[in-house]
């Protein structure tokens, strides 16, 4: 693997780090299997992308699209809080619906942004090689991101969540509105993959509607890569394991790709992240906490 | 204070399986009483725990929690004035959580839940000395996971967030069933001193007769949905469980006569 190669996946793996944060908030803390994150991911994109062409600043596209996000997020939740919509089927009917909103928001199918300023433009100037501004940019945001996220999940609020999803029953005991703080934690999952799909189409220089598919996998391989390296300690050793879980991934799939014997070409990316997340769930002994939430009989 | 007012609740009205579980209840609890309720299975012990915490709604009738009437209070609002213990010790905590975590949660009942750290050093220091009270050497396992503990532990552990924030009513349901004797003397115990120091108004359901005469004052027995049997203070000394138990033969032998009437 060259510098090149090693950078790219560095990148990469940091802006789908996003994506694992928000599936560890939606599946892991508040036990809510949600796939509208096919949908959130290029929703951020498409947003940002479109907002960008029509001369807008980046980083408030970016806020734009991260608000978009946790909308979307929002409406998951709706559908199963209010109208007792099961989760999965719910997120899918956000998900499905989000391909035609982001048709709509974009006017066609792929809009490029390559030649625009972008969130990275400011940073353009500091003396860096392109070649490694985006990876730093992209872990900066990350590295960002999942602190205020640790930090959230320590304080009272994020405690009451994750015990929202932890034993519900027991949590309004304990006096703790459980559907607001599933509305809250929908809308912040929703938000994160959304800034992962804004800051995706920044580093690429375009916003497509078929880059949210498979999103959930990847982002789903990524919290249980993380969990198998990291395994016990705490909450906060949970969100960083999220986002390491993420680049090594993201390492791991480039190393494949690189390696001409194995005759892997990119892309057979999807069928493999597809496979390593099966294996995962179906392997015996494997202590895996997802397991028990994606497989029957795990409970 | 708890004062239940002819408390009606039917399960499925109107269809095949309708159950009416609470029928005209009425109960008056002056404060720091400590009451134990016993009664066969369907009795409605578990409903009026149940209407108490605001889990289900009453059909009909009124709860007044110290002349407040909080019958249309949801149960999140209703935990700042009541806190439960449940019968399965795997109900009343959080697993994936630890011990610390679990204590930090039943310390913000019924309070504002912010941005703040949940544990922070002079909670830590609390929630240390209270847990150490319980002589289970727990207070050095803060850390651990809750679903590393026994269910004895946990429900010792369970008693403590109870009593974490000052709290109206103690409702305690059947929480030694599950366990073997010798916790089950364990935590019979530390309820006892717990409702003594906090001077809690308490509601305790349980199966076990015993039980029902040893601790507390006033014994209160259910059936069909409504109070069939008070006793409190003298009267209550001088019974001892095989009264109770031909007592509770007798009501339900009121039942069998009408039912044999009905059927001949």
């Amino acid at each position: 693997m060259n510098l090149v190669a090693f950078l790219g996946a560095l990148e990469i793996g940091c802006v789908y780090g996003l994506v694992a944060l928000g599936v560890f908030l939606s599946f892991r803390v508040l036990n809510f299997p949600d796939l509208t994150v096919d949908g959130s991911f290029p929703l951020g994109a498409a947003v940002v992308a479109t907002l960008i062409v029509a001369g807008a600043d980046p980083y408030l596209a970016t806020a734009v699209a991260v608000l978009a996000g946790a909308a979307a997020g929002l409406v998951t939740a709706f559908l199963n809080l209010r109208f007792r919509i099961l989760h999965l089927l719910a997120s899918i009917l956000t998900m499905i619906a989000l391909y035609s909103v982001n048709l709509r928001i974009m006017g066609r199918p792929n809009v490029a942004i390559i030649a625009e300023p972008t969130v990275i433009t400011p940073f353009e100037g500091l003396g860096l090689a392109g070649l490694y501004l985006k990876p730093l940019v992209a872990f900066a945001v990350v590295a960002i991101v999942a602190a205020l996220l640790a930090r959230f999940l320590v304080s009272e609020y994020g405690l009451a969540m994750r015990a929202t999803g932890a034993n519900p029953r027991m949590a309004r005991a304990q006096g703790i509105a459980t559907a607001q703080s599933t509305y809250v934690g929908m809308a912040l999952s929703n938000a994160m993959v959304a800034l992962g799909g804004a800051l995706f189409a920044q580093m690429n220089g375009f916003a497509d509607i078929t880059i949210g598919t498979g999103t959930i996998v990847v982002g789903l391989a990524a919290v249980i890569v993380g969990e198998a390296i990291f395994r016990g300690g705490g909450i906060v050793v949970a969100v960083a394991a999220c986002l390491l879980g993420s680049v090594i991934y993201r390492l791991a799939v480039a190393l494949a790709l690189n390696a001409d014997f194995i005759g892997l070409k990119a892309s057979d990316l999807n069928l493999v992240t597809a496979l390593l997340v099966t294996v995962a769930l179906i392997l015996p002994g494997a202590r895996n906490p997802l397991k028990a939430l994606l497989t029957r009989g795990g409970k | 204070m708890i004062r239940i007012e002819n408390l009606h609740v039917t399960f499925n009205p109107g269809t095949a399986i309708e159950t009416r579980a609470l029928r005209g209840l009425d109960l008056e609890i002056p404060a720091g009483q400590f009451v134990t309720v016993i009664g066969s299975n369907g009795a409605g012990k578990t409903t009026l725990l149940n209407c108490l915490t605001g889990e289900v709604p009453p059909t009909e009738g009124r709860i007044l929690i110290d002349g407040t009437d909080v019958t249309l209070w949801p149960a999140t609002r209703r935990s700042a004035l009541v806190a439960r213990v449940f019968q399965d010790p795997l109900a009343g905590t959080c697993e994936a959580l630890t011990i610390e975590e679990n204590l930090a949660l039943a310390a913000a009942r019924g309070t504002r839940r912010g941005l703040a750290s949940a544990l922070h050093a002079a909670r830590r220091a609390e929630f240390r000395e209270k847990i150490s009270r319980l002589g289970l050497g727990l207070e050095d396992r803060l850390g651990d996971r809750m679903g590393l503990l026994s269910g004895g532990q946990r429900q010792a552990v369970s008693l403590v967030m109870a009593t974490l924030r000052p709290t109206k009513i103690l409702l305690l349901d059947e929480h030694t069933a599950a366990l073997d004797p010798r916790m089950q003397d364990f935590v019979q115990r530390l309820t006892r001193e717990l409702v003594e120091a906090e001077r809690l108004t308490t509601l305790m359901v349980t199966h076990a007769m015993r039980q029902a005469l040893e601790l507390g004052g006033r014994t209160v027995m259910l059936h069909e949905g409504r109070a069939v049997l008070d006793v409190a203070d003298e009267e209550r000394a001088g019974l001892g469980p095989a009264d109770l138990v031909a007592l509770f033969a007798e009501v339900r032998g009121q039942e069998l006569d009408s039912d044999s009437l009905l059927l001949s």
